[in-house]
């Protein structure tokens, strides 16, 4: 017998004891049954789901946008491999080294590499980190033939939206730039996500929807690592659809060339349909910037330049017409049989208006002047009488005829209506009556009267093609090719002014002689082989008066750039049958005779090169 | 010499249970490892075959001694196993932050491994000393106080969190078995509680956060809370039947953390289901019963009390490891027994295995001989 044999008191007591002990065990256990059944059983398939969800991964294939054409199918726009240098982290052997070799081979700030790992931390380790967009050939080149040294660094290659022609035509296409909250919530832009970059204005929001394409997907599955282990399924993007513009590549370039330097717009149309042909608004911008990511100086000096560049003054410039506006003053005046053709003014330089006197712009006058004369000289004293006669209110219906003070409707930028005052809306906005001077100064295109280079470009363009005012166009079709198309150009027509022929005849003429005639204010504008008529405008910025002192105060004795008049040219040829009209401006360019008229030449000088004037062009 | 009653009273049962938790190890270990196969995985699957023949012998050898003896040398063995642990704080190896391990050449073990069955001997043979029974107080716990306090701090200094908390509710469980004064425990718990916030201080900064991992589960689901997360998952979206031998994707993709290790009972989950899981438990609650029926069947109290002990091991081991990776409990790094890889764990508790079957098959030597004290 041991000391620690049992007695049968204690043994009765761990009897006892151990058959407690069991309960609890027993217990215990179908707790952690019960745990399983409720993991496994209960709640199995949320678990069941939330494995797949670990296990399958959905990647992104986006597709390629679509590229947009000129009118003759020359590329404007298109996309570019872009060469991205990315890192796997878990790849990486020795961090320092890497960052010092990517420092020496690319020139990549050591502190910014690390800024992008740490931003991605949360990422697993086997999915790569972008470490540079968009290398040049030379970067690329030097990974390439260092890649053995460079253990974890990868190159992707991305497609990049591509501006070939860098700031040419900028403001008609656009530019891009990654959709924001409210652009996604707005239902809007299905199918696109968060970092996508989409058309922000131009014909890249326009055809937004189009151009966008598809995007593909690939369903992978990857380890806890990141690291894709299988291809599940996949679905190809989808690329966008092509959009040809009625641009004339050609005519573009050039119309941008004599531009440099100036501010202002043209725009060309084909006055038989609508489709511009050229717009032009300078100074440009180049929308590759905005893909490549805009830094934010560059940003900042491009919004708040006082230059405007991101404006597309085709559009939204508003500019007192000055003497143009005599085109729809004088037709007025026909149709209203306030004039005759042969209806004579003497014109002496000054005209009197109460106690008022308004000068012609030419000292001394013209004489005596008739209608023809008086729209090919410009004479001003002929129009003051005439606008005296018809009064604002008539004057300013005529106006609305040809479509002034109201959109075009062109729709690829923040059109402005420009402004067609009349008693009313004076009354309205300033609770003043009108005075007769303000319609002395409306006449000739001063005061409040205020148009844009496109609204200018369809009025004339509607006095030499029978009065048709067209909605002024710019895509020719959209789809993959000319064969397949989603979208055809359709001419619209919006209404016609409803003149009499012979009135319509008798103002061609005079814009004839005002390119033609020994005399005439556009004669800068005159081929020899080609009819060219026109209308030539020079905008007061301020008072002659004004000008001449601050000319004065000026030590070269030149007139400060802000003072000096603004320069108009309207224009069609030929004149009998156009086959292209035009509209330029220039800010403060001067004599519209002299700094626009010449403008319009070279534009029409490449219209007849590419045989848009003797041949029908479609 | 070799009693024959020995064979006739060889327990099968207790070896065919533990056979059949070793194969399913195997079986799940290969899985566990198999997307690693060709990085190592393949290593780990036959050395754990080799850690379990070698954990066999070591359960024979230490069937083949009278228990009783290991009576005498209870406090020799405990005293050794503080040597190595004080051994192992001077000249352990360090890996990962913690020196828990010593090297005598080509072999490497745990001291506290060791420390984890002399604990339980040397309380075994404390409270088998007294002859008849009696409802302990605190002042007779003062020994195994000491007793249990020195091997777990010097454990805690490792630091191996895990091993300690082992050793103090392995010890709790005996001590509460042997009855003990119920104001001495109401003392014991209020005191345990008044330390508690000292503790937390004292814990390692990863410690608090798995603590806290364990309250707030759902707050840092890719940081702290990741393992249990994904164990959950891989749980879960076994379903009843499981997705199959070698099919679960959480292993083979690696969501999975330590899953050959600590959550190799979340694989078995994965790929086996409800099912699965349900019959491993199932076999434990058997080992564990069937090891309480030795107890009971044990004719001293030093065998009785040992064998208690060594449930207790396996009962808080397996509580400790299925509660963590199913998220009932903390995170804890103590691996599923007879289950998990590892070489030293596994051959203590085969040598634990050994001493229970010792007791078992010795449990019929004084048939007849037993005469009741009048």
């Amino acid at each position: 017998m041991r000391k620690s044999d049992f007695d049968p008191v204690s043994k009765d007591i761990f009897n006892k004891r151990l058959k407690r002990l069991t309960l609890i065990i027993v217990v215990v256990f179908s707790i952690l049954i019960l745990r399983f059944w409720f993991l496994q059983v209960v709640n199995g398939h949320m678990y069941r789901a939330k494995s797949e969800n670990n296990r399958i991964r959905i990647l992104d294939i986006p597709p390629f946008r679509g590229m947009i054409l000129d009118r003759n199918g020359e590329i404007f726009v298109d996309n570019r491999p872009s060469y991205d240098l990315y890192v796997i982290p878990e790849e990486v052997q020795d961090w320092e080294k890497l960052i010092i070799n990517l420092n020496l081979l690319t020139g990549l700030d050591p502190e910014s590499v690390k800024l992008k790992l740490n931003k991605e931390k949360r990422k697993p380790p086997f999915s790569p980190v972008c470490l540079k967009r968009d290398m040049s050939r030379n970067e690329l080149a030097k990974i390439e033939s260092h890649r053995f040294n460079l253990p974890g660094i990868i190159v992707k290659i991305a497609s990049q939206r591509h501006y070939i022609y860098g700031k040419s035509a900028s403001h008609i296409l656009g530019y891009l730039g990654e959709i924001n909250e409210k652009q996604l919530s707005s239902g809007r832009y299905v199918g696109n996500k968060s970092g996508d970059l989409i058309g922000k204005s131009g014909v890249e929001k326009k055809w937004q929807k189009y151009l966008n394409g598809i995007r593909g997907g690939e369903q992978v599955e990857v380890e806890a690592a990141g690291r894709i282990i299988r291809v599940i399924a996949q679905k190809q993007a989808i690329p966008g659809a092509n959009v040809c513009l009625t641009i004339d590549k050609d005519l573009q370039a050039v119309a941008e060339k004599a531009m440099i330097g100036k501010r202002g717009a043209i725009v060309a149309m084909d006055p038989d349909n609508g489709q511009i042909l050229v717009m032009v608004s300078s100074p440009s911008f180049d929308p590759n910037l905005f893909v490549e990511g805009i830094d934010e100086t560059t940003w900042k000096e491009m919004a708040l330049s006082k230059k405007f560049p991101l404006q597309n003054r085709a559009l939204a410039g508003q500019y007192s017409p000055g003497s143009v506006f005599k085109i729809v003053v004088a037709l007025a005046g026909l149709e209203e049989g306030v004039i005759d053709f042969g209806d004579e003014v003497v014109c002496n330089g000054i005209y009197k208006l109460g106690r008022s006197s308004f000068r012609c712009w030419k000292r001394g006058g013209h004489g005596k002047v008739n209608l023809y004369r008086a729209l090919a000289e410009s004479c001003d004293v002929y129009f003051y009488k005439l606008g005296e006669q018809l009064g604002i209110d008539r004057i300013s219906e005529y106006a609305r005829k040809f479509g002034l003070g109201e959109a075009t409707g062109i729709d690829i930028g923040q059109e402005k209506r420009g402004l067609v005052p009349n008693r009313a809306w004076k009354l309205k906005k300033y609770g003043e009556s009108w005075q007769g001077g303000e319609t002395l100064s409306t006449v000739i295109g001063q005061s409040y009267v205020l148009v844009t280079p496109i609204q200018m470009v369809v009025a004339v363009a509607a006095v030499f093609n029978g009065g048709n005012i067209f909605e002024p166009q710019i895509t020719r079709w959209v789809g993959k090719n000319e064969a397949e198309k989603i979208y055809e150009f359709v001419p619209v027509l919006k209404g016609n002014l409803g003149f009499r022929q012979e009135n319509l005849e008798i103002v061609k003429k005079a814009l004839i002689g005002v390119v033609n005639d020994p005399h005439g204010t556009g004669k800068r504008a005159r081929f020899k082989n080609v009819t060219v008529a026109g209308k030539t405008g020079t905008v007061q910025v301020v008072t002659r008066k004004r000008q001449q002192e601050l000319q004065k105060l000026n030590k070269d004795n030149e007139i400060p750039y802000k003072a000096r008049d603004h320069a108009w040219f309207v224009a069609v040829a030929p004149a009998a049958k156009p086959r292209i009209a035009i509209a330029v401006l220039v800010e403060h360019g001067g004599h519209g005779g002299s700094t626009a008229a010449p403008i319009a030449r070279e534009i029409i000088s490449e219209a007849i090169k590419k045989n848009y004037i003797f041949r029908e062009p479609r | 010499m070799f009693d024959r009653r020995l064979i006739q009273n060889f327990d099968w049962v207790l070896l065919l249970l533990l056979l059949f938790i070793a194969t399913i190890s195997i079986i799940n270990l290969y899985s566990a490892t198999y997307a690693i196969r060709n990085a190592g995985g393949a290593q780990v699957f036959t050395k754990q075959i080799y850690w379990f023949s070698i954990g066999f012998i070591v359960l024979f050898i230490m069937t083949s001694f009278n228990y009783y003896r290991l009576e005498r040398f209870a406090n020799a063995f405990y005293f050794l196993s503080i040597a190595l642990l004080i051994l192992v704080l001077i000249a352990g190896k360090v890996t990962s932050g913690s020196q828990r391990w010593l090297g005598f050449g080509p072999i490497s073990f745990q001291p506290s491994e060791l420390a984890k069955i002399s604990v339980v001997m040397v309380l075994a043979r404390f409270f088998s000393e007294e002859g008849g029974y009696r409802e302990y107080r605190l002042r007779d716990l003062g020994r195994p106080f000491i007793l249990i306090g020195i091997p777990t701090l010097l454990i805690l200094k490792e630091p191996d969190l895990g091993t300690a908390i082992l050793v103090v509710v392995v010890s709790a469980s005996i001590i509460l078995f042997v009855k003990i004064n119920r104001k001495s425990l109401l003392i014991i718990v209020l005191t345990a509680l008044s330390v508690a916030p000292f503790i937390w201080l004292n814990l390692k900064e990863y410690q608090q956060k798995r603590i806290m991992t364990f309250i707030r589960p759902d707050k840092d689901l890719f940081g702290a809370g990741y393992h249990i997360h994904q164990s959950k998952i891989a749980i879960g979206s076994g379903q009843v039947w499981g997705k199959g031998f070698l099919k679960g994707t959480q292993t083979k993709l690696h969501f999975l953390p330590e899953q050959h290790t600590d959550f190799a009972m979340s694989v078995l989950a994965e790929e086996w289901g409800f099912i699965g899981a349900a019959l491993l438990l199932c076999l434990y609650l058997l080992l564990i019963l069937w090891g309480l029926n030795i107890a009971k069947d044990s004719k001293d109290k030093f065998g009785s009390i040992t064998a208690i002990g060594i449930v207790a091991f396996i009962f808080w081991q397996v509580v400790i490891n299925v509660g963590m990776v199913t998220g009932l409990l903390p995170v804890v790094g103590i691996p599923l027994l007879l289950f998990s890889y590892g070489g030293s764990s596994l051959i203590s508790t085969m040598a634990a295995m050994g001493l229970l079957m010792n007791i078992s098959m010795r449990r019929f030597m004084f048939q007849g001989s037993y005469i009741p004290k009048k």
